[in-house]
C-alpha cells in the first residue's frame, strides 16, 4: 500500500481541477421535466455554462437536452449519477470524457452602421462563413454557426464595428462515429 | 379508448380510491379542504379505508412516515390545496432524506383556474419537486389510474421515496375507464436490484482478507425488507466481524450482540468510532456517509479500503470513495455475498481478528456511555435506561423527536427488531415524533408506541394529541424535560461560551393539565425513586399519556464529536475520567 489508496481524500489535490464537459440527457418530454433538471444545477450548486433543449422525437415524446458544466471528477460523476436519477430520464451521455464529441453553436448577430465599418463586418463574417439573413441600409443580421470559442471570436470582432444585439443558441453536441446515444 | 364517458367509468375520484384499495392500503391521513371534497366524498361512500383525520398536514405526513417505517409499506395522505400542501412539505422533505415511501395526494384549483391565483392555489408540483421523488399534475382523468399506480411503483421500489400527485377539483370530477394496476412498468424508471456478481465476488474476498474490518451499516438495510436484517445477521455472524450501525440503521443488527459497537457518528459510541478510523476494511451496507457520521472528511477512516453497497447509484463515491461500489438491493447482495463466502469455503484471519477484536473491548472498556448518578434530580439517560428496562419484554415501538432526547433514545433504548425505531435523520424535524407515534399506532393497535420528546420539540405538533385522543391511540409521549431545546444549549456551551440565546423554553404549559384538557392522561416524574413507578402507570393506562420526565436542566449528550472533528477526537463524558461507578451503582442511582 503506497499512498494511501484506501482513503482518496490525501489524494484529492490532483484532481481539484475542474472539467469542462457537455453532457446529454435524453428525457420524455413531459411537463416540467426541464425544471427538474435546472433544479436539480441549482438545488446541487452545480454550474451550467449553456444549456439548450427540443423535443427530437416527435412520436416517442422524447427531447434532448445538452448541458454544458464544470466541476472536479467526482463532482462530474455526482452530476451523472444525480440526473440518472430523475424519473424521467432515458439516458444520460457524457460527450467529454466517454465519448468524445462534437459541438456546434448558432448565433443570431446583428450590426449596425455605415460606410468603412458596415463593409469590414460584411468583409469578415465572410470569414467566419456566416450568411447575411436580413439587411437595412445600416444594418445586417448575421447568422453564424461553429463551436463556442469562433462565436465568441466573431462577436468580439464585431464589437468596433457597430455590434447591436447577440442571440445564441448555446451549445448542441453529438458524439463521433457510428455509435449512437 | 372512447371519450364519451359510459355508466362503467369511475369519477376521478372513485379511481383515486379505488387504486388506494387495489395497492392494499386501509388508512390515510388527511385533512379534508376545497379542492379534495370530491375524494373525500367518495372516502364517505367507501368502508375499505380508515381515514385518520390529523390536525396539521405535517402531522398527516409524519404519521404516515410512522405507519410506512414501522409496517414496510408505503403512507398515504390526503391533502387540500395551498396551504394542505405547502404544510405537507416539511414532512415529504423528511422522508426524501430518510427513504420513506409516502403517497401523498393533493387536490389543486380546477385546471381552468391554474395560474390565475385562485383561492387556494399554490403551485404544489413546483414547490415539492424538490422534495418528492418524483410528482405529478394529472390534466386529463383518463391519466389518473395509470399515474396512481406508478406512484405506488416508484415510491415502494429502488431507493423508496414520498412522491406526490396533484390533482385538479375538475379531475376529480370527470369520468375514465379504471385501468388496475397489472403490469407496471416504466420506460424510464427501472431500479437496480441485483448487484454485478464480479464486484460482489471481490467484495468477498477483500473481506475475508481484512485484519481490521468492521461494518457500518444504515437505513437501506431496514428499507429493503425484514428479510435484509435477517441475512445481514446471518453474515456478520458467519465472518464474526464487529458492526456498527447509523442512527437510520439501529434495530438491523441486535443491540445485545456481542459483535455489536452500537451507533457511531456525532453522538456515537467511542468503541464504534474508533473502530471506523482505525479500520482497515470498511463494509458500509445501505448507508450514505453522512456527515454526522463521518465528521471531518478529509480525516475520515484514512487507511481503510471502502466497500459501498447501496441502491442508489448517486450515494456510492458521493463523499467518500469507495475502492468497489456495489449498486443493488441490500438483501439480494448479502444474499449473493453468503452464497460466495460459503461456496470458497471463506474465513476470516483468525489472529488478526482476535487482535482487533481486543483493541476494541480496550476502547468498550472506556464505557463511553457512563453518566453521573444522581438520587436528586433525573438524568435523561437514566430516564432513557429505566424506560427500556421497562419496556423491553413488549411489543415497543419507539420514535423520538429532535435534540439531545434523540441521540439519549438512540443510545440508551436498544432495540432487537427492525423496524421498532423511527426517528428523523437526515432532516432533523423537530416535532416528528408525536404525529410518528399517532401513525405507528394506527398500523400496530396493541403494541406499545412511545415517543420519546423533548419539551421544545413536542410542542411543534402538540395538537396531533387531539388525534390519538379521537381515534383511541394510547400512545404515550414520553418528555425529557429540561426546560431548554438542548442540543441548542449544549452547543452553546461549547462554542458561544455559555451564551444562552433563546434556548431556555420560556413559558412551558403545565403538560399533565395539557394532557387533560386534550382528554389524554397527563403523568409528572420529578425525582429518581419514583420513575419507575410512574413508568409502570404510563404503561398500564390504556389511553394517550404525556408523561412530563422534568431532568436535569443542564445535562449534555456524550460522547460527542464536535462538528469538523475526526472520529479519534471525541469528547468523553467528564463522569468517565473523574469516577469510576460499578455497573450495579449507574443502575441504582
Amino acid at each position: 500500500m503506497s499512498k494511501q489508496p484506501g482513503s482518496a481524500y490525501f489524494l484529492d489535490d490532483s484532481k481539484k481541477t475542474e472539467i469542462r464537459t457537455t453532457f446529454c440527457v435524453l428525457v420524455d418530454n413531459e411537463a416540467g421535466v426541464l425544471a427538474r433538471v435546472i433544479g436539480l444545477f441549482s438545488g446541487r450548486g452545480y454550474n451550467i455554462e449553456s444549456l439548450t433543449v427540443a423535443e427530437v422525437d416527435h412520436l416517442d415524446h422524447t427531447s434532448r437536452i445538452t448541458i454544458v458544466t464544470s466541476g472536479t471528477m467526482e463532482v462530474l460523476e455526482q452530476i451523472r449519477h444525480q440526473l440518472e436519477r430523475l424519473v424521467p430520464v432515458h439516458k444520460v451521455f457524457d460527450l467529454t470524457a466517454e465519448h468524445p464529441g462534437i459541438e456546434r453553436e448558432m448565433a443570431l448577430v446583428k450590426v449596425a452602421g455605415t460606410g468603412e465599418k458596415r463593409v469590414e463586418a460584411l468583409r469578415l463574417s465572410d470569414a467566419f462563413r456566416a450568411r447575411v439573413i436580413d439587411t437595412t441600409h445600416s444594418s445586417f443580421v448575421f447568422e453564424v454557426t461553429g463551436n463556442p470559442q469562433k462565436i465568441d471570436a466573431f462577436v468580439d470582432l464585431m464589437k468596433p464595428l457597430g455590434l447591436m444585439e447577440v442571440s445564441r443558441t448555446g451549445v448542441v453536441a453529438i458524439s463521433r462515429g457510428a455509435e449512437a446515444m | 379508448m372512447s371519450l364519451t364517458a359510459t355508466q362503467q367509468d369511475l369519477t376521478g375520484a372513485e379511481i383515486v380510491i379505488r387504486a388506494l384499495k387495489d395497492h392494499g392500503v386501509h388508512h390515510i391521513f388527511g385533512y379534508p379542504g376545497g379542492a379534495v371534497l370530491p375524494i373525500y366524498d367518495a372516502l364517505f361512500q367507501d368502508d375499505g379505508i380508515q381515514h385518520i383525520l390529523v390536525r396539521h398536514e405535517q402531522g398527516a405526513a409524519h404519521a404516515a412516515e410512522g405507519y410506512a417505517r414501522s409496517t414496510g409499506k408505503p403512507g398515504v395522505l390526503l391533502v387540500t390545496s395551498g396551504p394542505g400542501a405547502t404544510n405537507a412539505v416539511t414532512g415529504l422533505t423528511d422522508a426524501l432524506m430518510d427513504s420513506i415511501p409516502l403517497i401523498c395526494i393533493t387536490g389543486q384549483v380546477p385546471t381552468h383556474l391554474i395560474g390565475t391565483d385562485a383561492f387556494q392555489e399554490a403551485d404544489t408540483v413546483g414547490i415539492t419537486r424538490p422534495c418528492t421523488k418524483h410528482n405529478w399534475l394529472v390534466r386529463d382523468v383518463r391519466d389518473l389510474a395509470r399515474i396512481m399506480h406508478e406512484a405506488f411503483y416508484i415510491a415502494t421500489t429502488g431507493r423508496p421515496g414520498p412522491v406526490l400527485i396533484d390533482i385538479p377539483k375538475d379531475v376529480q370530477f370527470k369520468r375514465a375507464p379504471y385501468v388496475g394496476p397489472t403490469n407496471i412498468r416504466h420506460k424510464t424508471y427501472q431500479p437496480r436490484i441485483k448487484g454485478d456478481l464480479k464486484k460482489i465476488e471481490q467484495a468477498v474476498e477483500m473481506i475475508a482478507a481484512a485484519k481490521r474490518p468492521v461494518f457500518y451499516t444504515g437505513g437501506g438495510v431496514i428499507n429493503s425488507g425484514k428479510l435484509a436484517s435477517h441475512l445481514l445477521r446471518e453474515f456478520v455472524r458467519l465472518t464474526g466481524y464487529p458492526i456498527t450501525s447509523t442512527l437510520m440503521g439501529l434495530g438491523a443488527y441486535p443491540a445485545s450482540d456481542r459483535q455489536w459497537l452500537g451507533m457511531l457518528g456525532m453522538h456515537g459510541t467511542y468503541e464504534a468510532n474508533l473502530a471506523m478510523h482505525d479500520c482497515d476494511l470498511m463494509i458500509a451496507i445501505g448507508s450514505r456517509f453522512d456527515d454526522r457520521v463521518t465528521g471531518r472528511l478529509d480525516a475520515f477512516s484514512p487507511n481503510s479500503k471502502k466497500i459501498h453497497i447501496d441502491i442508489d447509484p448517486s450515494s456510492i463515491n458521493k463523499t467518500v470513495r469507495a475502492e468497489v461500489g456495489i449498486v443493488g438491493d441490500a438483501a439480494h447482495v448479502l444474499e449473493d455475498m453468503i452464497r460466495l463466502w460459503r461456496a470458497k469455503q471463506l474465513k476470516p484471519d483468525g489472529a488478526a481478528l482476535s487482535a482487533w477484536k481486543m483493541q476494541i473491548e480496550g476502547w468498550r472498556a472506556r464505557n463511553c456511555l457512563a453518566y453521573k448518578p444522581s438520587a436528586e434530580v433525573i438524568k435523561p439517560q437514566y430516564a432513557v435506561e429505566r424506560l427500556y428496562e421497562l419496556t423491553k419484554g413488549r411489543s415497543t415501538y419507539i420514535s423520538t423527536e429532535v435534540g439531545q432526547h434523540q441521540m439519549w433514545a438512540a443510545q440508551y433504548y436498544r432495540f432487537e427488531e427492525p423496524n421498532r425505531w423511527m426517528t428523523s435523520g437526515g432532516l432533523g424535524t423537530m416535532g416528528y415524533g408525536l404525529p410518528a407515534a399517532v401513525g405507528i399506532q394506527v398500523a400496530h393497535r396493541d403494541a406499545l408506541v412511545i415517543d420519546i420528546a423533548g419539551e421544545a420539540s413536542v410542542q411543534m405538533t402538540m395538537q396531533e394529541l387531539s388525534t390519538a385522543v379521537q381515534f383511541d391511540l394510547p400512545i404515550k409521549i414520553f418528555i425529557i424535560n429540561n426546560k431548554y431545546m438542548g442540543m441548542v444549549r449544549q452547543w452553546q456551551q461549547l462554542l458561544h461560551g455559555g451564551r444562552y440565546s433563546h434556548s431556555y423554553s420560556e413559558a412551558l404549559p403545565d403538560f399533565v393539565k395539557l394532557a387533560e384538557a386534550y382528554g389524554a392522561v397527563g403523568i409528572r416524574a420529578t425525582k429518581p425513586d419514583e420513575l419507575d413507578d410512574k413508568i409502570k402507570e404510563m404503561i398500564n393506562v390504556n389511553r394517550p399519556v404525556l408523561f412530563d420526565c422534568v431532568v436535569d436542566q443542564t445535562e449534555n449528550c456524550y460522547p460527542m464529536i464536535p462538528s469538523g472533528a475526526a472520529h479519534n477526537e471525541m469528547i468523553l463524558n467528564d463522569a468517565v475520567g473523574e469516577a469510576k461507578v460499578s455497573e450495579a451503582g449507574k443502575i441504582l442511582v
